[in-house]
C-alpha cells in the first residue's frame, strides 16, 4: 500500500472525527480550550502509535477469540502508562485533561484501528497509520477546541483576541461542543467533497 | 503465518502473557514516576502556600498539623514562620456545597485575622462560570483573565470598555470577624460571581470554615481574634 495515502488518510479522507465519528467523548467533553484539545489528541496518539506497533507484532500469537480482551488489555497498559507519566512530568495539563485520560481506554478510535488494520496489516504501515489516525485526531480536536474557545472566551491558545465577556458562555458547555461539532463536520464534509 | 487455533489452553495462556508481561511493565512505570508525581504535587502546594502568607523562611510542609471543623472535616494547618514568629497561616480548606463536587482552597490568614491571599485547588464547577472563582474574589486589578481583559485593538475596535467588575467581590485584606463573607443575595458582604452564586455561596463556605476553625481551635494566635470569634460566628454557620 502506498505509505503516504495510508498516512493523510487520517487527516482528510477518514479523517476519525469529521468522517468516521469515532471517539466522540473525548472529543466533546475536553475541547472547551485548544490547548487541551492538542493535548488529548497527543495523548490519544502516543496510545494509538503504541498498541497499533503491539498489536502488529503479536497478531499472530493471538487466537481469534479472545483478540478483542487482549487489544484491551495492551491499549489500557499504555493508557495507564501515558497517565502516570503525565501526572509526573505535566502535572497542569493532567488535571485539565482528567478524567478524560483513562477513558482513552474506551476511546473506539484506538481499537477499532487496532482492530480493523493493525491486526492485519505490517508493522510498518500499523505506525504510519496510527501516526496519521492520531494526528489527524489531534487535528480535529485542536480545531474544535480552538473554535469553541474563540467563541466562548475570545481566546485561541490562550492568547486573548477579545474581552471574555463578549464570549458567548454556551460554545463552552456542552451544547456548544455538539453545535462546533456539527457546523465542523459539515463545512469538512462539504469541502472534502467538493 | 496462520493465526493460532482459539482453544481453551491456548487462549487462556495467551491472555495470561498478556496480562502479566502488561503487569510488570506497569509496575515498573509505576516506579519510575512516583517520584515525580508526589514532587509535583508537593510543589504546587508549596507554591499555594508561598502565594497565601507572606515571606517566611520554615518549611510549613513539615510543621503541617490539622484541625478539626464543625461539619467533621480535617483542615490542614500550615504555619509560615519567620524568625521564630507566625507572620501567617496557611489553611486547607473544604466546602461540599459546590455545584459540582468538593471545592478545595488554600487560605492564608493574617494574625491579625484578616485574609492574606487565597488559591483555589480543586474544584469541579462550571468551565467559564464557577472557575471564575480563581480571580474573582481578588482585588480587581489583579484580576487579569476577568472583564478587563482582552487586546487592546478589539477592545477599541467593538468599542469594549475595560472596567471593573464594580461592588465589593474581594475577600483579601477582609477580616471576616468584621465582614460578613455571604454572598450578597443571601445578606452578606460579599458579591457573587455573575452567574455562580452556587459556587460563590461554595467558595466563601470554604473561606469561612477555616477561618472559623482556625480561630476556634488553633491557640497560637492573638487571644483577641478567638474571642470576638465565639461571639460573633455561632449565627453565622
Amino acid at each position: 500500500m502506498n505509505q503516504w495515502k495510508n498516512f493523510s488518510k487520517g487527516f482528510f479522507k477518514d479523517n476519525p472525527v469529521f468522517v468516521m465519528l469515532l471517539g466522540m467523548c473525548p472529543t466533546l467533553g475536553v475541547t472547551s480550550s485548544a490547548i487541551n484539545g492538542l493535548g488529548m489528541g497527543l495523548a490519544t496518539t502516543f496510545v494509538l502509535v503504541m498498541s497499533n506497533i503491539v498489536v502488529a507484532l503479536v497478531k499472530d500469537f493471538i487466537p481469534e477469540k479472545v483478540r478483542i480482551p487482549s487489544f484491551i488489555v495492551i491499549i489500557a497498559s499504555f493508557v495507564t502508562v501515558v497517565e502516570m507519566v503525565m501526572q509526573a512530568y505535566l502535572p497542569a495539563l493532567f488535571e485539565a485533561l482528567g478524567l478524560f485520560i483513562p477513558l482513552i481506554v474506551v476511546n473506539c478510535l484506538v481499537l477499532g484501528r487496532a482492530e480493523a488494520f493493525a491486526s492485519k496489516n505490517t508493522l510498518g504501515s500499523s505506525v504510519v497509520d496510527g501516526l496519521g489516525m492520531g494526528l489527524g485526531f489531534s487535528m480535529a480536536l485542536t480545531m474544535l477546541g480552538a473554535v469553541r474557545e474563540l467563541f466562548g472566551s475570545g481566546k485561541i491558545f490562550g492568547l486573548s483576541l477579545f474581552s471574555e465577556s463578549y464570549g458567548m458562555l454556551i460554545f463552552v458547555l456542552a451544547p456548544g461542543a455538539f453545535i462546533a461539532l456539527g457546523y465542523l463536520t459539515a463545512f469538512i464534509n462539504k469541502v472534502r467533497k467538493a | 503465518m496462520g493465526k493460532k487455533v482459539s482453544s481453551l489452553s491456548n487462549m487462556a495462556l495467551t491472555l495470561i502473557i498478556i496480562t502479566m508481561v502488561s503487569g510488570a511493565s506497569l509496575g515498573y512505570i509505576y516506579k519510575l514516576t512516583k517520584g515525580p508525581i508526589t514532587a509535583a504535587k508537593e510543589k504546587k502546594q508549596q507554591q499555594a502556600i508561598q502565594l497565601v502568607v507572606p515571606d517566611f523562611d520554615n518549611n510549613p510542609t513539615q510543621e503541617m498539623y490539622k484541625i478539626a471543623a464543625e461539619d467533621g472535616d480535617s483542615l490542614k494547618v500550615f504555619p509560615a514562620k519567620k524568625d521564630g514568629e507566625v507572620v501567617g497561616v496557611a489553611i486547607e480548606s473544604v466546602s461540599h456545597k459546590g455545584f459540582s463536587g468538593d471545592v478545595k482552597i488554600m487560605v492564608g490568614i493574617l494574625p491579625d485575622g484578616s485574609i492574606k491571599n487565597y488559591d483555589v485547588l480543586e474544584h469541579k464547577e462550571t468551565p467559564g462560570l464557577g472557575t471564575k472563582m480563581a480571580t474573582w474574589f481578588k482585588p480587581s486589578d489583579e484580576e487579569g483573565s476577568g472583564s478587563a481583559s482582552g487586546n487592546a485593538f478589539f477592545n477599541w475596535m467593538f468599542g469594549i470598555k475595560s472596567g471593573g467588575s464594580g461592588g465589593n467581590t474581594s475577600i483579601v485584606g477582609v477580616n471576616p470577624e468584621k465582614t460578613d463573607l455571604t454572598v450578597s443575595a443571601d445578606g452578606g458582604d460579599i458579591d457573587a460571581i455573575t452567574a455562580a452564586t452556587i459556587s460563590s455561596r461554595a467558595f466563601l463556605d470554604a473561606v469561612q470554615k477555616a477561618w472559623s476553625t482556625y480561630n476556634e481551635k488553633a491557640d497560637s494566635y492573638s487571644s483577641a481574634t478567638t474571642k470576638t470569634n465565639n461571639t460573633e460566628e455561632g449565627g453565622q454557620q
